[in-house]
């Protein structure tokens, strides 16, 4: 089993050094006129204003985080389900009530109106 | 030739330990040709998609498409990389130089590593793990990253905006279809993506779970980012966002992912619940597999690029509701009939499957029922206060 890990290994790193290397081709073929203007922030031809890395509105860390809630559930229910087959039924059912205690999650976050795009 | 995959591979290793190698390095040597070969053909074979998927766009819009270069235009990709790999590498002033070229290699990476566990063929998979639809979770959750960084990346508002719609669509569009990705490990009883083919051996898990099947395809369309759910690079909104800073090859190298990863979708679905290279007579011929696998998925490849063709783009409040108000309920719920009914259900391959249609069928009426009388109250509230104009005054 170890040794399947090892074509990953391999893959992932030649997934990255191959665009790598497409890129450094372009850097060597491509010309260098490198000036301040060229630079400068693209924005519709305006230059831009103030700081680019700011505070930014709250609305989207909330989603992530009910994101995590909901990404780690799903990590506890992958090995109820891969082990489904050898299960009796009322270990079913106990899986069934770590969902409902989720969706009851989700059942609050909506009716806090974190759900809500304002 | 009943196993011409497992044979070509003892062959190969045969070959290599005859050369007076170890065995061990002799297999090591064999992954990382194998390693190589797969990543370099799936980059290579964007060439073939991107063209394709031109071609198809133009013949649902009645257009041509490109058929300059080469016999039907098969060469533009090949011309439109001579031209990007000429262009000059532009670094914007403040950005963090890094991570900006950091991104667009994660993000290939993201895409490239999901093939490592996509069985093509009997004894054909690159690296059959027993975690496999994990595996395909993780690492793909590695190309959102990779966008979040080279938004940010960037130092242009554009750009951060488009990170940051990515942090909204792809990480809650990934609820849904981590939660539907449990029904073919329920049903196979394995996360492997070998044993999920071999369950679909009776019957495909899409006949199985129907719904799931749905689920899975829309919320992949949200993972790959494209229309309707193209909100992190609307060009019209944003200047295509979190890329807009990026020239040359770096640009291109979102779009190699982006075009990949639609096919891979097709493979993943393909894989997970269209019963992967089975099909008649693959038992005898095992490179029939090649053919059914490849087929198969290329419909459901092709049928995205409809979508794509056919919805306009989503609003942002829209695509959030969509997901966790309509497709995250929708998956707990039917992971848990699912459940439900393939244990309390009778034995047997028809008896499973009428006990998960008929619990399909039972969500699909109570979401119709739960729609419509959403769908009612929202027709009864009033747009307009009948007194706030002039036109309401006189009528009454």
């Amino acid at each position: 089993m170890l040794e399947q890990w090892v074509f990953i290994g391999l893959l992932l790193p030649i997934g990255i050094l191959l665009p790598a290397v497409a890129i450094t081709l372009n850097w060597i073929l491509g010309p260098k006129k490198g000036n301040p203007l060229k630079g400068t922030t693209y924005e519709c031809g305006i230059e831009t204003v103030g700081e680019t890395w700011i505070q930014f509105r709250a609305q989207y860390y909330i989603f992530a985080l009910v994101f995590v809630v909901f990404d780690v559930e799903a990590v506890f229910l992958f090995p109820w389900a891969a082990a489904y087959d050898k299960l009796a039924l009322y270990m079913v059912f106990e899986g069934i009530l770590f969902i409902l205690i989720l969706a009851a999650g989700l059942v609050y976050a909506w009716r806090k109106g974190a759900l809500e795009w304002v | 030739m009943s196993d011409p995959f497992g044979q070509i591979g003892e062959f190969l290793l045969n070959l290599l330990t005859g050369w007076g190698l170890e065995a061990g390095l002799a297999s090591f040597i064999l992954k990382a040709a194998g390693a190589a070969a797969l990543a370099t053909g799936c980059l290579f074979s964007t060439f073939l998609l991107i063209w394709a998927e031109r071609k198809i766009l133009a013949r649902l819009q009645d257009r041509l498409g490109p058929n300059r270069t080469g016999p039907f235009g098969v060469l533009q990709t090949i011309a439109d990389f001579a031209k990007l790999v000429t262009k000059e590498l532009i670094f914007p002033s403040g950005a963090d130089r890094p991570v900006f070229l950091l991104a667009p290699l994660l993000v290939v990476m993201s895409v490239v590593g999901i093939w490592a566990v996509v069985p093509f063929a009997p004894r054909f998979i690159a690296s059959d793990i027993n975690v496999g639809v994990l595996y395909v979770v993780s690492i793909g959750s590695i190309g959102t990253l990779g966008i979040m960084l080279a938004g940010w990346s960037s130092n242009n508002k554009y750009a951060l905006l488009g990170a940051f719609r990515a942090v909204a669509q792809l990480i809650s569009y990934e609820v849904p279809m981590v939660l539907v990705m449990l029904i073919p490990v329920m049903l196979s009883g394995s996360m492997g993506m070998v044993q999920i083919v071999e369950g679909q051996r009776s019957m495909w898990f899409v006949v199985l779970a129907p719904i799931a099947f749905v689920l899975f395809y829309i919320s992949s369309l949200a993972e790959n980012g494209r229309a309707p759910f193209d909100l992190i690079e609307a060009e019209s909104e944003i200047a295509t966002g979190y890329n807009v800073e990026y020239s040359g090859l770096m640009f291109g190298m979102f779009f190699v992912a982006e075009f990949l990863h639609a096919f891979t979708i097709g493979a993943l679905a393909t894989t997970l619940f269209l019963g992967g290279w089975l099909g008649p007579g693959v038992d005898r011929y095992p490179l029939l597999g090649l053919v059914y696998f490849f087929g198969k998925a290329a419909v459901i490849w092709w049928s995205i690029i409809w979508v794509r063709m056919s919805l306009p783009r989503i609003r942002i409040d829209h695509m959030l509701a969509f997901n966790w108000k309509f497709l995250t309920p929708l998956a707990l719920s039917v992971v848990v009939i699912t459940a439900i009914a393939d244990k309390i259900g009778p034995a047997g391959t028809l008896g499973r499957t009428l006990a998960q249609l008929l619990g399909n069928g039972l969500i699909l009426v109570v979401v119709l029922l739960v729609l419509r009388a959403f769908a009612a109250k929202i027709r009864r509230r009033p747009t307009l206060t009948s007194a706030s104009t002039s036109l309401g005054a006189t009528a009454r």
